[in-house]
């Protein structure tokens, strides 16, 4: 069983719900990543997703593609992210590592570089935003083959057959992106999303995250009730964008939102 | 070639290039945008509709013009031009335009969006959304906004807003992602016109059927006009829109020749360019797969050309195909010699052509002399010059 699935199972046996914050790797600059990422796992996170930057972030909002910009600016690249991963897992053999980007960097790298390297690096799990399972075979194939989960997207308008066949070819869990739009927009409809919650797991026994809009530890709690887990990404990005001179206090008020998240999801 | 070629496959492959590699907040309107579009290009009324506007608002036939004092410069082929440049709005843009708004019409959206670089397709989407009383956004980046002033005003006068995109490189790859977003937000009232063969499928083939009204219109007049078929095809390739709209209907005729030329702007060895096809490789982006202007990472570089129209990292995913089983070639052509079609055109023929259309009259240049008196060349002219007369006073240093 991959890292993640044994995160989500011992979890479910003491109805925890996971909280997973989505940081952009590289973003404002390359040493602020892991030092953060090892915070986050001390203020309760249960899974991280990195970000692989992209010159062309077509379906996130303006705060990550910002985020991307700072990240590129600075010479991030896949491989370098996967460096960034690394240097993580000298020190922590446990927390689960999803990176989410697009198909270009891994396309120019090669399916079979790519997984091989993301494997050796220690990746758990990839999201590749833009490409649907139907052009995914081999990597699929070759992810799975190296026992990484490849992780997909269902959206508020995907019908049955399409849950269907996400639940057939991913693995780890889905990820439900809970309003129409990109990254960072507007404000959540918690009954929608109860409903479509409840469609989608008539069709799949995959652990469920749920992302897009949650902004504060009261939509955290909401989505945790409901959803097995929590993705929180633009609203910690603003943070160090909020504080461009002092990257500490960044840090401090992702620590702190993560913080207030996790209470009160288990509250 | 004896099997009739059909491309793309259903789900809008070209051998590997294509698809709909989009995330999935996007399959349902790319879905629902392809069946549309799929029924309606089987309507008869949807297609009578068509025809009609086509000839009483565009003005089409576009006539096919044989350049007679141009051809006997040049001293070769006998040169002819598809006159593009006199639809309404003054380029081949509006072709798909049309067809794009009424298919909106038919599916009941009210509000059209679309993304532009020179503005020729802003202005183009502006103009029938007007004509249908639709509302209209349409995305530019910042950089754009700034040089193509004289478009920008001309979209708002004709009721749109115009959003300068400021992410990225702000140019027209970024007016595209930003076009995308609005689109998945925006989705049950909106429809998005793109203005090439490019986007996730449908886009390339959709596009691509509404412009090869070109491409069926010269064949017949060039059989009426000379008797014959043309030896060569020649049109500038940005994202491939003009281009497939000639080649198509020609595909199957092999022994007509189709050259596609790319923007090489200061020189293909110098890395400042816009000819993915010439100098990139196949990858991702903006939901198909091509060939691309990318670096080893993966990421994608900045493109240039003289010609705004051109200035794109990308191409459409019909020409990598035709490409790669060496069906069309393509060439590339910088902007000095452009500049040279520009004037030959102008002084020859009395004809200013756009900066996109001058890549293809240079190739023109190279190719003709080549050939024999005897043979024909038909030339896309794609569009007309007015909207270039800042851009070319600035650059031969004269103050308008
Ligand atoms: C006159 C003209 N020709 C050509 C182009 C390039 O587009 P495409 O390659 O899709 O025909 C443009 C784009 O703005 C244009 O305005």
């Amino acid at each position: 069983m991959s890292r993640i699935s044994t995160t989500f199972t011992s979890a479910s046996s003491t109805g925890r719900k996971l909280l997973i914050p989505f940081i952009t790797a590289g973003d404002p600059v390359p040493e602020f990543t892991i030092p953060m990422m090892h915070e986050m796992v001390t203020a309760g996170a249960d899974i991280i997703e990195l970000g692989v930057p992209f010159s062309g972030p077509m379906a996130d909002g303006p705060v990550i593609q910002r985020a991307s910009e700072r990240a590129l600016e600075q010479g991030m690249s896949l491989r370098k992210v996967l460096k960034l991963v690394s240097g993580f897992r000298e020190q922590d053999k446990n927390t689960p590592i999803v990176l989410m980007g697009y198909l270009n960097p891994v396309e120019a790298m090669g399916y079979q570089n790519f997984t091989e390297a993301a494997k050796s690096a220690g990746v758990d799990g990839v999201l590749t935003v833009d490409i649907p399972p139907e052009e995914a075979e081999e990597y699929v194939s070759l992810l799975k083959a190296r026992e990484i989960d490849p992780i997909f997207l269902l959206a508020p308008n995907s019908s049955d057959e399409r849950i269907n066949k996400m639940d057939a070819v991913g693995n780890g869990y889905l990820y439900y992106v809970s309003l129409k739009g990109v990254t960072g927009a507007g404000h959540l409809d918690l009954t929608e999303v109860e409903k479509k919650i409840q469609q989608i797991k008539k069709f799949t026994k995959l652990p469920l995250g749920v992302g897009f809009g949650v902004k504060d530890a009261q939509t955290a709690k909401s989505i945790a009730q409901i959803a097995d887990a929590v993705v929180v990404g633009s609203a910690l990005i603003s943070k160090i964008e909020n504080n461009p001179n002092n990257l500490d206090k960044a840090k401090q008020e992702i620590v702190d939102l993560l913080a207030s998240m996790r209470q009160a999801m288990d509250s | 070639m004896t099997e009739k070629y059909h491309m793309p496959d259903e789900r809008g492959h070209f051998g590997p290039y294509g698809g709909m590699f989009v995330a999935e907040t996007l399959m349902l309107p790319i879905q629902e945008l392809n069946l549309a579009y799929q029924r309606f290009m089987k309507d008869p009324e949807f297609i009578a509709e068509l025809d009609e506007d086509l000839q009483h608002y565009v003005g089409r036939p576009s006539p096919l013009y044989h350049a007679q004092r141009w051809s006997r410069e040049l001293g070769g082929a006998q040169i002819y031009l598809k006159r593009e440049d006199l639809n309404h709005t003054g380029a081949h843009k509006v072709n798909n335009t049309i067809g794009q708004a009424l298919l909106a019409k038919r599916m009941g959206k009210t509000r059209i969006i679309a993304e532009t670089g020179a503005g020729q397709h802003g202005v183009a989407t502006a103009t029938v959304a007007a004509r249908l009383g639709l509302e209209c956004v349409v995305y530019m980046g910042a950089v754009d906004v700034e040089r193509q002033a004289l478009n920008v005003y001309r979209m708002k006068l004709l009721g749109a807003k115009v959003v300068a995109v400021e992410s990225g490189s702000k140019t027209l790859k970024d007016a595209l992602n930003e076009a995308l977003r609005d689109w998945v937000t925006n989705v049950d009232d909106t429809f998005y016109i793109i203005g090439t063969v490019a986007g996730p499928h449908p886009y390339p083939a959709m596009v691509r059927d509404f412009q090869t009204i070109i491409g069926r219109e010269a064949k017949h007049q060039c059989k009426v006009l000379t008797g014959r078929s043309p030896d060569a095809l020649v049109a500038c390739v940005g994202g491939g829109s003009n281009a497939i709209g000639l080649f198509h209907p020609f595909i199957d005729d092999v022994d007509v020749k189709m050259y596609g030329v790319e923007a090489a702007g200061d020189g293909i060895e110098t890395g400042r360019h816009s000819a993915p096809l010439c100098a990139g490789r196949p990858g991702v982006l903006h939901g198909n797969r091509t060939y691309l202007m990318e670096d080893d990472d993966g990421e994608i570089i900045e493109t240039h050309s003289i010609s705004a129209g051109l200035d794109y990292p990308g191409v459409g995913p019909e020409h990598a195909w035709l490409k790669d089983i060496g069906r069309a070639e393509y060439v590339n052509i910088t902007d000095d010699e452009a500049l040279q079609g520009f004037h030959a055109l102008t002084q020859m023929e009395g004809i200013i052509p756009a900066l996109e259309s001058s890549h293809a009259m240079a190739y023109t240049m190279k190719l003709a002399p080549n050939m024999d008196k005897e043979q024909i060349i038909i030339v896309n002219l794609s569009g007309r010059g007015d909207k270039d007369m800042h851009t070319m006073a600035q650059r031969e240093g004269i103050k308008i």
